[in-house]
């Protein structure tokens, strides 16, 4: 860590000797701040990303006022929601109400400590990676059923109640995913799962299956068309958002985005080999892995966005059959291929 | 000294909320208070370099568990001042309870003993090279793979039980069949008519 030599020394300029744990935590500290500024900002272009994307398919311009061809939009829309006022339902439990959207932002940030940028870049490289994120990824159905009961309004706990199930049922099939790429890999930690596909990338194996089903499950599960049961604004106005206004609501919005981002970044270290180049040879791998990591995400949320633009939303019986029905059975049985496939051919393709 | 400050924050936070959930008015914060007891046990867990299986009470605990209490909590309309008006004439009977499983407790505790061979196969730390969770994994499917596939094929049961008590043939509900929905082509359902203008109906 650079970091700790730096600020050793920068306080022993002014006659102070800096314990090696005060340098660690101030190090770290410093690494986190910038780490949350730049996907932050990051951010702020994806959704504008998003509308942009949405617009194109519709023939639309899309934003393009603010700043030029409208990239400064994200950033007026926050001044907008900051300066709002926050509105409280009179009836509503408001320790929870106000809680609930903190929570959303709050995990949809935390996950990403343990999420590798490039070789070496990550905050935190924990031995059980995946199940951290698994753990997280399934903690965010709170922020929802929080946030619908404690609106005490008909709309907001209806789509609640919905969203708990659609994203507990979706959590399931993405676990089996996970476990098929973990077979591959023999590791949970994500620095390693990557370094495991140097020699192919996941997604081109026997692995392309989950692949699908991963991608279709990561809909379902940050409640992204068409699987938007949650807020469809046709029967439920908002869903569990009709209450909210102002920062509590960019609060949702922003956890909503972040764990998008999330599953695109899931996406390509699982399957796309991470901050891999697609060859290993020379032009494409002088280029730093963190460009490639970002470009993978951009490309992953494009899919994202077209999704939303143009595939029309399920109904929720088919939602739910296509959850324990479908997905379930399916990658339960790649289970099963994955590791009979990683027994018998220890050196093939991916093995 | 940071973690003996970590362990003291979250036990501290484990036994608050611990005692929240019995003490909450609200059912609905009685179960979020049991997520927050859940959440102080799982960070104990890594405090004590079991990763594992911290990850693992957040998933299944929290992340299916809870929820379903959540759920369950949230739908019953359940009165729970009501419940509790008469919760005073049976504090003698709790009472009681708690005294014995603290008796229980002090005898354990008292006369415990160890198996000779004890010391090594608890103290054993984890293999070095070796991570906390492939540690497990070869313990699980080596030395205790019988018990473990006993646990899994009694949750077995028990799924194909609960599902066979729940699930009712009721003929006079009329189901969605899936296939035929997606046989169905405009030709067998839809007919295409040229009306001549003047003869339509």
């Amino acid at each position: 860590m650079a970091l700790i030599g730096f600020f050793t020394w920068l306080f022993s300029l002014v006659g102070i000797t800096l314990p090696y744990g005060w340098a660690w935590f101030l190090s770290y500290a410093v690494f986190i701040l910038i780490y949350a500024v730049v996907l932050l900002v990051m951010l702020a272009f994806i959704l504008l990303f998003d509308r942009k994307v949405w617009a194109a398919v519709q023939l639309r311009r899309g934003p393009n006022v603010v700043g030029a061809f409208g990239l400064l939009q994200s950033f007026a829309d926050f001044f907008k929601f900051a300066f709002k006022e926050v509105v409280i339902p009179s009836s509503s439990n408001k320790g929870l109400f106000l809680f609930a959207p903190l929570l959303t932002f709050t995990l949809a940030f935390i996950a990403f400590a343990v999420v590798p940028v490039a070789h070496g870049w990550v905050i935190a490289n924990i031995n059980v990676g995946v199940l951290y994120l698994f753990a997280i990824s399934s903690l965010g159905v709170y922020g929802i059923i929080m946030g619908g009961w404690a609106s005490n309004s008909k709309y907001p706990f209806l789509s609640s109640m919905r969203s708990a199930a659609q994203m507990v049922s979706y959590e399931v099939s993405i676990g089996f995913v996970m476990v098929t790429v973990l077979i591959f890999a023999g590791s949970l930690n994500l620095s390693k799962i990557v370094e495991a596909q140097r020699h192919g990338w996941y997604a081109f194996s026997i692995l392309f299956p989950m692949m699908v089903v991963f991608f279709v499950s990561a809909l379902a599960e940050t409640n992204r068309p068409p699987f938007d049961l949650v807020e469809a604004e046709s029967e439920l106005v908002a869903g569990f958002m009709v209450e909210y206004s102002s920062t509590p609501y960019l609060l949702f919005m922003i956890g909503e985005y972040f764990s998008i981002v999330l599953m695109c970044a899931l996406l390509s270290i699982l399957f796309f080999g991470g901050w891999l180049p697609p060859v290993d040879i020379w032009p494409l791998n002088a280029v730093p892995g963190v460009i490639w990591f970002i470009a993978k995400v951009w490309f992953f949320f494009f899919f994202f966005a077209m999704v939303k633009a143009f595939v029309p939303r399920y109904r929720y019986d088919q939602l739910m059959r296509l959850g324990w029905k479908v997905f379930l059975p399916l990658s339960l049985v790649w289970v099963v291929v994955a590791a009979g496939w990683v027994l018998y051919f220890p050196n093939g393709i991916g093995g | 000294m940071l973690t003996a400050i970590a362990f003291y924050v979250f036990s501290a936070a484990l036994i608050l909320a611990a005692l929240m959930v019995i003490a909450s008015r609200n059912p609905v914060h009685s179960v979020l208070y049991l997520i927050l007891a859940f959440f102080n046990a799982a960070a104990l867990f890594v405090l004590m370099g079991a990763e594992f299986l911290a990850m693992i009470l957040l998933i299944v605990y929290v992340g299916a568990v809870a929820v379903l209490f959540l759920f369950v909590v949230m739908m019953l309309d359940i009165d729970f001042a009501e419940l509790k008006r008469g919760a005073l004439r049976y504090a003698p009977v709790g009472a009681l309870v708690g005294l014995a499983l603290v008796v229980e407790l002090v005898l354990v505790g008292s006369i415990w003993s160890f198996a000779a061979d004890a010391g090594h196969v608890l103290g054993a730390a984890t293999p070095a090279g070796m991570t906390n969770t492939e540690a497990l994994g070869h313990i699980l499917y080596t030395d205790y793979i019988y018990y473990f596939q006993t646990a899994g094929l009694i949750l077995l049961v028990a799924m194909i039980g609960a599902i066979v008590l729940t699930l009712r043939h009721r003929p006079d509900v009329r189901r969605q069949s899936i296939p035929r929905q997606v046989a169905r082509r405009p030709k067998d359902s839809m007919v295409v008519v040229d009306i001549q203008p003047g003869q339509g109906a």
